[in-house]
């Protein structure tokens, strides 16, 4: 009898520890992140864990989940506990406001430059010795060049492709909404594999030999370089390419409710410092802070960069004009 | 068996009973969600999206590729499961248990496996490649992806007709002069031409719902090889639910309006037979 009694009182201590979110229970986060950013949220990670244990002698652990942007997002909104979302742009986050309300309409204001704490663009890689003679977008439409990008329907990474194309064919002499419907129409009609994710394209052309160029993430590139042989592959950096910036957010109703709302937000906030954006250079992001950038300012080819704001009035915008159900990309689509 | 007489087994109320309860739960009920989904949009909406040039073409690849590759296990699937019942050989019990592989391997893991093999710089995609022969990233990887899953399903439903099938009957119909191809056409396939088409179906259903294995190899371009499945996957992740529905409400239909056929030819063939189940 005594031995039932001892036993339901451990039990119900053990409820009331699992309960309490007490500040000695272990800190865990999940983020929700994009699909090149593997490597980079391993080395951060570790680097934040430290960080926070040495300021609040808490330990704390950060799961990391990988995927198609778009597959993310409506992962979070279908409920997937995601403590922060690093996504591919910033439409997938505001999605997680309009069909999710997980977080408020304003959460790119809510951290430095439009809460994108490292930027990329979009570049070529093509193989060794580029025995197709690419410079430029315009050789991507020409016959015979067989293009590998991802779907812009399922990619973030492939609609910054598709969006760098399109500005890059408006800014040239003569160029108009018509002739960037055009080009773009003939660059995905010379694409020869569309995957959902651009870790899968990158598989696509580099495991698999498919294709002589590859549209790609500038880190993703060189990832791609640095790990599989510069002997095997080359960037080319266009004359013209987009801004690409990867935002960040905290899932306020996710946050609030497993009581990390502290923690996530430092976790973000440290992407923005000297140690963090040193990290986002090492893996190929171009750091936003001034001092880490010029560190990092020689592995990165110059290249005059535009940005979706600029050329395509916002996501939103963007999005509606080009990827909407029935928006040019499917027009395109059909007719190629 | 005549249905009045199941009357007179005991328990027929409790098991029909059980039957559709357990059959409105895990099938009925989830499926009715889906055509409740579809709802929300007016019949023309519906139409056109049901309709849109890229989905005509994903059924055509979905429904003709899947078509084709149960075609394709039936003939081989009744060679092996022949093969198995038949005669004795060193490693039959390994082949055996091979042909369950497809079963219980990961459809990612298949549709990888078979990408890296067929792939021009792959293993059987660099002697294929010379040819002019591009299985991966085209229709025609779609096929072989869809054959390799399907293949248990005939060999599992055929094995144990041909199992019951007495050798005395073939011998028989020798004694009676008849030839090879004879006592197979007039002995052997009727008896287990139920069995077949029943086989065929499973085979068939599971091909046109199939994803994991097939997107890897498929290439996904739009009119060209583009599966039903992934047309719904990408309105989903536009956030388009009634959108996904409304091609999963052409999907199930066409599905179940062909497998209703096929159980209605195997229902007829058994009759015909006089070997009923």
């Amino acid at each position: 009898m005594k031995d039932i009694r001892q036993h339901l009182v451990l039990c119900l201590f053990a409820g009331a520890l699992a309960v309490a979110p007490g500040a000695h229970a272990q800190q865990s986060l999940l983020n929700v992140s994009y699909d090149p950013t593997r490597e980079l949220y391993q080395d951060f990670n570790a680097a934040f864990a430290k960080y926070w244990t040495a300021k609040t002698g808490q330990a704390v652990t950060i799961k990391q989940s990988h995927g198609g942007s778009g597959k993310q997002a409506r992962a979070v909104i279908d409920g997937l506990e995601a403590d922060v979302v690093t996504l591919a742009l910033a439409y997938d986050i505001d999605a997680l406001h309009e069909k999710g309300k997980l977080i408020p309409a304003d959460w790119q204001k809510r951290l430095p430059h439009n809460s994108a704490p490292y930027t990329s663009t979009i570049v070529l890689l093509v193989r060794k010795g580029n025995p197709k003679a690419i410079r430029d977008w315009n050789d991507l439409v020409r016959p015979g060049v067989e293009v590998v990008t991802p779907n812009p329907k399922t990619s973030g990474g492939a609609r910054w492709n598709y969006l760098a194309a399109w500005g890059y064919a408006l800014r040239q002499p003569g160029g108009n909404d018509a002739s960037a419907r055009e080009f773009v129409r003939k660059l995905f009609a010379n694409v020869k594999v569309l995957d959902s994710g651009a870790r899968g394209s990158l598989t696509t052309f580099t495991e698999r030999g498919m294709g002589d160029v590859l549209i790609s993430w500038e880190n993703e590139a060189y990832l791609a370089t640095k790990e599989l042989g510069p002997d095997k592959f080359e960037i080319i950096t266009p004359s013209l390419s987009i801004l690409a910036e990867p935002p960040v957010s905290v899932v306020d109703k996710v946050a609030d409710k497993r009581g990390t709302r502290s923690v996530a937000t430092a976790y973000l906030e440290y992407l923005y410092s000297p140690e963090g954006q040193d990290i986002s250079g090492k893996h190929y992001y171009r750091p936003r802070d001034a001092k880490v950038a010029a560190r990092y300012a020689k592995q990165f080819a110059t290249v005059k960069l535009f940005t979706v704001d600029e050329v395509f009035g916002g996501w939103q915008k963007a999005h509606a004009t080009h990827f909407a159900e029935g928006a040019i990309y499917d027009q395109i689509s059909v007719s190629r | 068996m005549k249905p009045k007489q199941s009357s007179v087994l005991p328990g027929f109320g409790l098991t029909l009973g059980v039957t559709l309860v357990y059959l409105s739960v895990i099938v009925l009920i989830p499926l009715a969600a889906v055509f409740l989904k579809t709802t929300s949009l007016s019949f023309s909406q519906f139409w056109d999206i049901a309709t849109a040039p890229r989905v005509l073409a994903s059924y055509r690849l979905s429904f003709g590729a899947s078509l084709l590759a149960a075609a394709i296990n039936a003939v081989f699937g009744l060679m092996l499961a022949w093969a198995l019942v038949r005669y004795t050989f060193p490693g039959k019990q390994m082949v055996d248990a091979l042909i369950d592989l497809p079963f219980a391997l990961p459809t990612a893991v298949a549709g990888i496996a078979l990408t890296a093999l067929y792939a021009k710089n792959g293993l059987l995609g660099q002697y294929l490649d010379p040819l002019g022969v591009q299985v991966a990233f085209q229709p025609l990887g779609v096929l072989v992806a869809l054959t390799f899953i399907g293949l248990p399903f005939v060999v599992r439903t055929v094995q144990p007709i041909l199992e019951d099938l007495d050798t005395e009957l073939e011998e028989a119909a020798a004694s009676l002069g008849a030839q090879r191809w004879q006592t197979f056409r007039m002995v052997v396939l009727p008896i287990v031409f139920p069995a077949l088409l029943t086989g065929f179906a499973l085979a068939f259903a599971r091909a046109v719902g199939e994803y994991g294995s097939v997107i890897f190899i498929a290439g996904n371009v739009p009119m060209v090889s583009e599966i039903t499945p992934l047309m719904i996957i990408t309105k989903l992740e536009q956030y388009d639910y009634p959108g996904a529905t409304a091609i999963a409400v052409v999907m199930l239909t066409f599905s179940f309006v062909l497998l209703l056929a096929i159980n209605g030819l195997q229902a007829w063939t058994a009759k015909r037979t006089g070997r009923e189940h």
